[in-house]
């Protein structure tokens, strides 16, 4: 059984469908990763797991509860945590504050879930005080990623947690990631670097118009010669 | 050179009064900054709320003054505060309710809630009027001044005196306690964060879990508060007068771009650019030019960069130029 | 079917309201609020092409309204020979200097273009000496023209021509101030928009009321000659007289009544250019267009249309409706009153006809006017009878009784409100909506 599975996801914002019976998941601890041509429903997918779409077809099961119909709200009390792409901070609160709001539902002391997010990323801890929209690209995105571990979510999704940093950041980043992998949260992720991303992957999914095209270890991905061709640039 | 007694004048012309006007055009500013930068409206019904509170501080006042309760030398409008913010605040609540509420649901583009709150200016407005009638009504009491200009030259032995009336010390004292706690409450406390958060990213507020119509509810309570307080010390200064309180509206809407819309601590400096600016630009330097310049030197005309008709203009020439070149204000508040 | 039908019908409704009130109240009383109906349709349909048509919230109708009455002097009163030899040529040359400066500032504005805050010194600088210069070439010229017989005039005067061309003139002092504030505004988002032509319109009458060699100021001006004859020579001639006998009513009566009709007259004709013309736009490729840019003005930019050419051009157009409007007010008033433009009557109100009439349908404009000024007119007595009836129970002397029925003439403005409230929430389209093409 899967720790968190949206099975044979079909839907789309308006009318026109752009999932057609698409199944991701992953386990405790493992790191999922779903890529693909641009288009193809990644950060789709990984909405309508989160319940910011309606699907037409298909469930979303986290630890054996049908949670299908829930909002996100009550999906993040379920223990689901969520890194939009874009708009993923307070711009004029500081780190701190951001990892506070972050911890918002949560009703007791954060010091030490905090004293945590702050280990994993030490940068953070330094410019603590200082409002995040001030920050550069890649700490921003450490904040974004800070605060939706102040709930101590089960399993965090990242919305391409790497578009638009730099190589050394984005190494950075998923070496952070890995981290949280270990200690038990599962992983899932839409990434647009395929070949960095699958390096890391326990689990990849690769997407094709809203289809599951290739379901296989994230290394097994790499070495198939179909996926290197289409996807990974031979 | 005489410069004590040219500080003593401007001082007494400009400094004091500028204090007090620059406090109550802050705390309306800081009102209509808190409702923009949460509810995205220019809410032009905001001359209107104070009105509202202004008026209930009367009708209290003159009933605690009948009863012959006073607080000496204090205003007694200061018992009847906490009622006129209750009421205002009550009223804003409903207005919510009833009006505002709608266009949130259905999501509304920004013009239309402007529109609304004319309808919502026109209403409370004519609520006031009906309920108090349109003529001036002055509800100050207690004593005049904390400082005559004849005690002070007689402390100081200068030439010129200095005045400190009552209501501007209270309107300042008043200011300052209130500017305090709600930037406290802003910064210090949970739900203070959230509407912050709120207003910084709505989306990423509502994923964490922030109840967009608790923040809505405070934010109002908020507003109204300020603007009764503000409403009340305005009306303490000069006297109550229904009509004013639209005249107002341009100089609050002034200090709050002028300061930068969205932000608070802009709201509050920008009350002051205001009310200085007005004083400062339309003040006669003759008097000050006589006590520091040589006595040949000595200006004959009242020296006045514009004359003192132009003094309310001058808010609406500054809101007009910021406008244009710098929309974003001092503080670089948010231009949505 | 029914739709077909609306139109007439509200208009027919409108007329009977009218008819009531010309029957139990006084037919005086009735025309003086068809005239004023008939001004404000026509402010109506000038804030309606900016709004309705193209999405621009303008709060500066008492600006140009102000500046058409100001035409209406200007054209009409006739001018003051002393005046002009005292300060004349000093005036004249300070509105140059006014100009130059401008010219000058707004080159130094542009060439400065990314140089920080050098831009802000040289141009502040550049604004301060024109304005010391022109108080000092303009300053005692003006004092010298206000001091000519100030009370009767202290003014310039104005250039002495026929008054009906006076309202064409107050469309064209409209549509350039329109132009310039548009030049400047247009460009901001729709609230900020707002609170700039309100604060323009509250400059323009700051300067209408303290400018006393421009038009005596908060002394006013009074006597403006009129397209129509006046009460006292009607009073004099024969076919007023034996009308009167025949109608059974009184000389002056008659004479009031035929005054306010000949004005309905000019005024309807007025009114029916305008809708005429109104409707044409519309209908034609340029309105089409309008409303294309309105609904979705980031498609209308990446097409090339030149958004904020057009909205300049629908700001002056309707602006200068509003200055004609203004014109003729000034005109049926006989006087120019500076202190009378007040924005909760000349602008919000106006603003309330829009949207109870219907935005974007100039049928609607035409019956906001008419109903919303009617009201506004008759919640008074309305508002005293609906209030007297029901404190009717109330002791006679009793001070809730009192208060209440003083402040009953007040309950306008909050009817006002209110019915603005429910338009908006119940029906946005207003009473005559906009019809799909």
């Amino acid at each position: 059984m899967s720790f968190l599975i949206g099975e044979n996801m079909t839907g789309g914002y308006g009318s026109v469908d752009i999932l057609h019976s698409c199944t991701v998941g992953v386990e405790r601890g493992e790191i999922a990763v779903v890529v693909g041509p641009n288009g193809a429903g990644k950060s789709t997918a990984m909405k309508a797991m989160f319940g910011m779409l309606a699907l037409r077809g298909g469930r979303v099961i986290m630890k054996g509860e049908d949670i299908t119909a829930l909002k996100p709200q009550e999906r993040v009390l379920r223990g689901m945590g969520f890194v939009p792409q874009t708009q993923n901070v307070f711009p004029s609160m500081t780190v701190e504050e951001n990892l506070e709001m972050g911890a918002f539902i949560r009703r007791d002391d954060v010091a030490e879930t905090m004293g945590q997010v702050f280990d994993l990323f030490p940068i953070l801890k330094d410019k603590r005080h200082q409002p995040a929209g001030e920050l550069s690209g890649g700490q921003r995105q450490q904040v974004a990623v800070g605060r939706a571990l102040m709930t101590r979510p089960d399993v965090l999704m990242l919305d391409e947690p790497t578009a638009g940093v730099s190589p050394i950041v984005m190494d950075e980043l998923f070496d952070r990631i890995i981290e949280i992998a270990r200690t038990g949260i599962a992983i899932l992720m839409v990434e647009q670097n395929a070949k960095q991303a699958l390096a890391i992957a326990d689990k990849g999914y690769v997407l094709v118009q809203g289809e599951n095209r290739y379901t296989d270890t994230g290394e097994a991905l790499l070495e198939n010669p179909d996926v290197r061709r289409a996807f990974l640039g031979g | 050179m005489d410069i004590l007694n040219a500080l003593t004048v401007i001082g007494n012309f400009v400094l004091i009064p500028g204090l007090a006007y620059g406090s109550q055009l802050a705390l309306g500013a800081l009102g209509v900054t808190l409702v923009y930068s949460v509810l995205r409206f220019s809410n032009f019904a905001h001359g209107e709320m104070m009105s509202f509170g202004a008026m209930l501080s009367v009708l209290v006042t003159f009933w605690l003054q009948s009863a012959g309760i006073g607080l000496g030398l204090l205003p007694t409008a200061l018992i009847a505060l906490p009622v006129s913010i209750l009421g205002t605040i009550l009223l804003c609540l409903l207005i919510d309710r009833l009006v505002y509420r709608y266009y949130r649901q259905t999501r509304a583009p920004n013009v239309t809630y402007l529109i609304v709150s004319i309808g919502v200016m026109f209403t409370i407005g004519g609520l006031v009027r009906f309920i108090i009638g349109p003529s001036d009504r002055i509800f100050t009491d207690g004593s005049r001044f904390i400082i005559k200009a004849r005690s002070f030259k007689e402390m100081t032995g200068l030439n010129e005196g200095l005045a400190i009336k009552m209501t501007q010390g209270v309107t300042l004292a008043t200011a300052i306690v209130i500017v305090i706690a709600v930037f406290w409450f802003l910064n210090k406390t949970r739900t203070g964060k959230s509407m912050r958060a709120y207003s910084d990213n709505e989306d990423l507020a509502l994923l964490s879990g922030i109840n967009p119509e608790r923040v809505v509810m405070i934010t109002w309570v908020i507003a109204a508060a300020l603007a009764a307080i503000a409403g009340t010390l305005y009306g303490l200064d000069k006297s109550f007068k229904p009509f004013t309180f639209l005249q107002l509206l341009l100089p609050i809407f002034a200090a709050a771009i002028v300061g930068g819309v969205g932000s608070p601590v802009g709201a509050i400096a920008g009350g002051f650019v205001i009310a200085f600016s007005e004083l400062f630009i339309t003040f006669a330097y003759k008097k000050v030019l006589t006590y520091l310049l040589p006595e040949s030197l000595a200006p004959e005309s009242l020296m006045q960069l514009l004359s003192t008709e132009y003094k309310i203009a001058l808010s609406f020439i500054i809101l007009v130029i910021v406008l244009l070149i710098r929309p974003t204000g001092l503080f670089s508040g948010k231009t949505l | 079917m029914m739709e077909q039908y609306r139109t007439p019908l509200m208009f027919a409704m409108m007329a009977a309201l009218l008819a009531i009130v010309g029957i139990f109240q006084s037919w005086n009383v009735a025309l003086t609020i068809v005239n004023l109906c008939l001004i404000s349709s026509i402010m109506t349909l000038g804030v309606n092409i900016q709004w309705g048509y193209a999405g621009l919230v303008n709060f500066g109708m008492m600006g140009f309204t102000a500046l058409g009455g100001l035409a209406a002097v200007l054209i009409a009163m006739p001018p003051v020979p002393e005046a002009w030899a005292a300060g004349g040529s000093g005036v004249m040359a300070g509105l140059v200097i006014i100009i130059a400066t401008a010219i000058v500032s707004l080159l130094i504005w542009k060439q400065l273009k990314g140089r920080g805050a050098k831009r802000y010194w040289l141009t502040a600088l550049s604004i301060v000496i024109g304005v010391v210069i022109m108080r000092l070439v303009a300053d005692p010229s003006i004092a010298a023209i206000e001091s000519v017989e100030s009370a009767r005039t202290g003014y310039l005067g104005g250039f002495g021509l026929p008054v009906t061309l006076s309202w064409i003139a107050g469309g064209f002092v409209a549509a350039g101030a329109a132009f310039v504030i548009g030049r400047i505004s247009l460009g901001l988002r729709s609230d900020y928009l707002a609170i700039a032509t309100l604060g323009i319109s509250e400059i323009v009458i700051y300067v209408l009321k303290n400018e006393d060699w421009l038009a005596r100021g908060v002394k006013n001006i009074n006597g403006l000659p009129r397209p129509v004859p006046y009460e006292i020579e009607l009073q004099a001639s024969q076919w007023v007289v034996q009308l009167a006998d025949m109608l059974g009513a009184s000389v002056v009566d008659v004479s009031t009544i035929t005054v306010k009709l000949s004005y309905a007259g000019l005024f309807t004709i007025v009114l029916l250019i305008f809708l005429w013309l109104s409707e044409v736009a519309l209908r034609s490729p340029w309105g089409r267009m309008m409303r294309a840019i309105r609904d979705n003005e980031v498609a209308a930019n990446a097409m090339g249309k030149h958004v904020t050419a057009r909205h300049l051009q629908v700001f002056i157009l309707g602006s200068a409706m509003v200055g004609v409007a203004g014109a003729m007010l000034t005109t049926l008033d006989g006087q120019f009153t500076p202190a009378s433009y007040q924005p909760l009557r000349f602008t919000f109100l106006i603003w309330v006809m829009v949207i109870v009439g219907g935005s974007g349908n100039n049928f609607g404009s035409v019956l906001g006017g008419f109903i919303v000024w009617f009201f506004w007119i008759e919640s008074e007595p309305l508002g005293l009878w609906f209030i007297s009836t029901i404190t009717a129970g109330l002791a006679d002397g009793s001070a809730l009784k009192t208060q209440l029925v003083e402040n009953a003439a007040h309950m306008r403005l909050m009817t006002m409100g209110i019915i603005l409230l429910v338009m908006l929430r119940f029906a946005p389209q207003g009473l005559l909506p906009e019809q799909k093409r």
